[in-house]
């Protein structure tokens, strides 16, 4: 009886758009007043597997979701190592490492389009360079990527430094006892202790990136050439400039599977390693 | 590692942190001229306020705000208002249901938004809401809930049922035990939960994009975007000089509440 008002939000406010999500995936529904929806089966799928935009955008967003992760993972555990340790600036440092998290995503696209603006930006000034960053075939992609781990970067540093301080200073006195050294007392206590917690937030990372929209689009609107179309911004260009309803939903399911199946392997491999 | 290469590597990471917020803050500061010289200057020449004036001139910046503060404020007060009971019945009654509503709740921050944004606008489109203010909340709430319950769990679980069994064994009923013991501990979490929610939908953009097509509705994220043109010919100067202040209002909540997300979601993640 209690339980009901735990229920009902969920119910509502979750399973319901989700499962009406998932459903219209399987339907030819477009976004016309009056467009008869009717039950296509796998159609959508099918069709999906053979569109070449799709398998494009979907190979742009695994590198995009992957090195990403990846980078952010690298560069937050280096910052909260050096944030867990007794230096000066540490301050300054911490403050400014939750900044990006505060903005909003579409302050950031434009603040990163200033900063790579061919003419008034900062970076062709510093290198003495007459590139259009987010316009080049070859380095858009790049680009953005450095943007998607600036703007990651905060919550990973947060949770491993919170991670970094639980690790019970005992472990570190015992192998100090040992005699070794600062490298082997990361590689064999700190990284240990904190595999759940890297597990935890590298899983999390990867489907916030995967599923970015806004930076992007305000960055690059997935141009040039659709160079930088992540699936999502793919999704919303069939939906909402097309109408595709249904086949936008289609790419919704897909690439839930596709991201529940590197997690799975992922974790699965993790736990196998931690036992 | 030597301390002096710690500091340099601290250093390579403030620079990285720190010089697109420079950046723009010194763009929103300078003339056009200036900013169309060959080599650009970190700190302007001719320091000017004009852009502001600019970009106030240009685009109905105090409407937008406007708009996203209703946005937000009635976003945060509906989630937690239709959250709070929801996430006391789930760290307190742990049957099946439970443990199936919780667990789905993680599940589905797996979903793409595609996924909810498509059968929400089919909803609102039915429900003439479309284009309102009163939709894109609709919208916000369903997109902040699952977090949100997550977050006011972790809260609730923090509190020691002891408290509220000691208090019911003081002859306290179950409502006035809640009332007494349970909503001063829950308040800090509450009040971070609330800003949660406030942040996410002031900082939101797909959704509004979406749901949002008249400029006379949009809010804030919408308008930023517009100071870009169609061609992509951006007016630099009042662009920089909206983002800096459609920043400051995430930036003070979240200076605020910083230290208590991270001990909420640790609280959260942890116990989970």
């Amino acid at each position: 009886m209690l339980l009901l008002p735990a229920l009902v939000p969920v119910l509502v406010f979750s399973v319901g758009p989700l499962v009406y999500g998932i459903l219209l995936a399987f339907t030819d529904a477009r976004s016309g007043r009056n467009a008869e929806t009717s039950f296509v089966g796998l159609e959508n799928f099918a069709e999906l597997l053979s569109d070449g935009d799709f398998w494009e955008s979907f190979r742009i967003g695994m590198i995009w979701g992957l090195s990403v992760t990846v980078l952010q993972f690298l560069a937050s555990l280096g910052l909260a190592l050096l944030l867990n340790q007794d230096l000066r600036l540490r301050g300054v440092a911490r403050v400014l490492a939750v900044v990006p998290w505060a903005m909003p995503p579409v302050v950031v696209g434009l603040m990163w389009r200033l900063v790579y603006h061919p003419d008034a930006g900062l970076l062709n000034g510093l290198f003495g360079s007459d590139v259009d960053w987010l316009h080049d075939f070859s380095l858009a992609l790049p680009a953005v990527i450095v943007v998607g781990v600036w703007t990651g970067m905060p919550q990973t540093t947060v949770v491993l430094l919170a991670g970094l301080q639980s690790v019970p200073r005992e472990l570190y006195e015992a192998v100090s006892v040992d005699g070794a050294g600062a490298w082997r007392r990361f590689w064999n206590v700190t990284l240990p202790q904190l595999r759940p917690v890297v597990v935890a937030i590298t899983s999390l990372d990867f489907v916030w990136n995967i599923n970015q929209f806004s930076l992007v689009y305000v960055l690059t609107q997935g141009g040039p050439g659709g160079r930088t179309r992540l699936p999502m911004l793919f999704a919303y260009e069939e939906g909402f400039r097309y109408g595709f309803f249904g086949y936008a939903a289609t790419l919704g399911v897909a690439i839930t599977i596709v991201v529940l199946a590197v997690l799975g392997l992922y974790l699965w491999r993790q736990a196998r390693e931690g036992d | 590692m030597t301390r002096a290469l710690k500091y340099l590597a601290l250093l390579g990471y403030l620079v990285f942190l720190a010089f697109p917020l420079l950046w723009l803050l010194s763009t929103a500061l300078k003339t056009p001229q200036e900013m169309a010289a060959l080599d650009p200057t970190w700190i302007p020449r001719r320091p000017t306020l004009a852009n502001f004036a600019d970009a106030f001139a240009e685009q109905d910046l105090v409407g937008a705000g406007l708009r996203s503060l209703v946005v937000a404020v009635a976003t945060a007060l509906i989630t937690v208002a239709l959250a709070l009971p929801a996430a006391y019945a789930l760290a307190r009654f742990r049957g099946v249901a439970g443990k199936i509503a919780i667990g789905w709740v993680l599940v589905s921050q797996v979903f793409p938004v595609v996924l909810i944004i498509i059968p929400l606008f089919m909803v609102l489109r039915r429900m003439e809401l479309v284009n309102t203010l009163a939709g894109l909340t609709v919208v916000h709430v369903t997109f902040v809930m699952p977090f949100a319950l997550w977050m006011l769990r972790g809260y609730v679980r923090a509190v020691p049922r002891e408290l509220e069994e000691a208090a019911a064994v003081d002859g306290a009923g179950r409502l006035r035990a809640l009332a007494a013991v349970v909503a001063p501990l829950l308040a800090p979490g509450v009040v971070a939960t609330l800003l949660f929610s406030f942040i996410s939908s002031w900082n939101e953009f797909m959704f509004a994009l979406v749901i949002l097509k008249d400029p006379g509705v949009e809010t804030l994220p919408l308008t930023l975007v517009r100071f870009v043109g169609p061609e992509g010919v951006a007016r630099l100067g009042p662009l920089a000089a909206a983002s800096l202040l459609a920043t400051v209002p995430s930036l003070v909540f979240f200076a605020t509440i910083q230290r208590r997300l991270r001990s909420g979601l640790m609280a959260g993640a942890v116990k989970g």
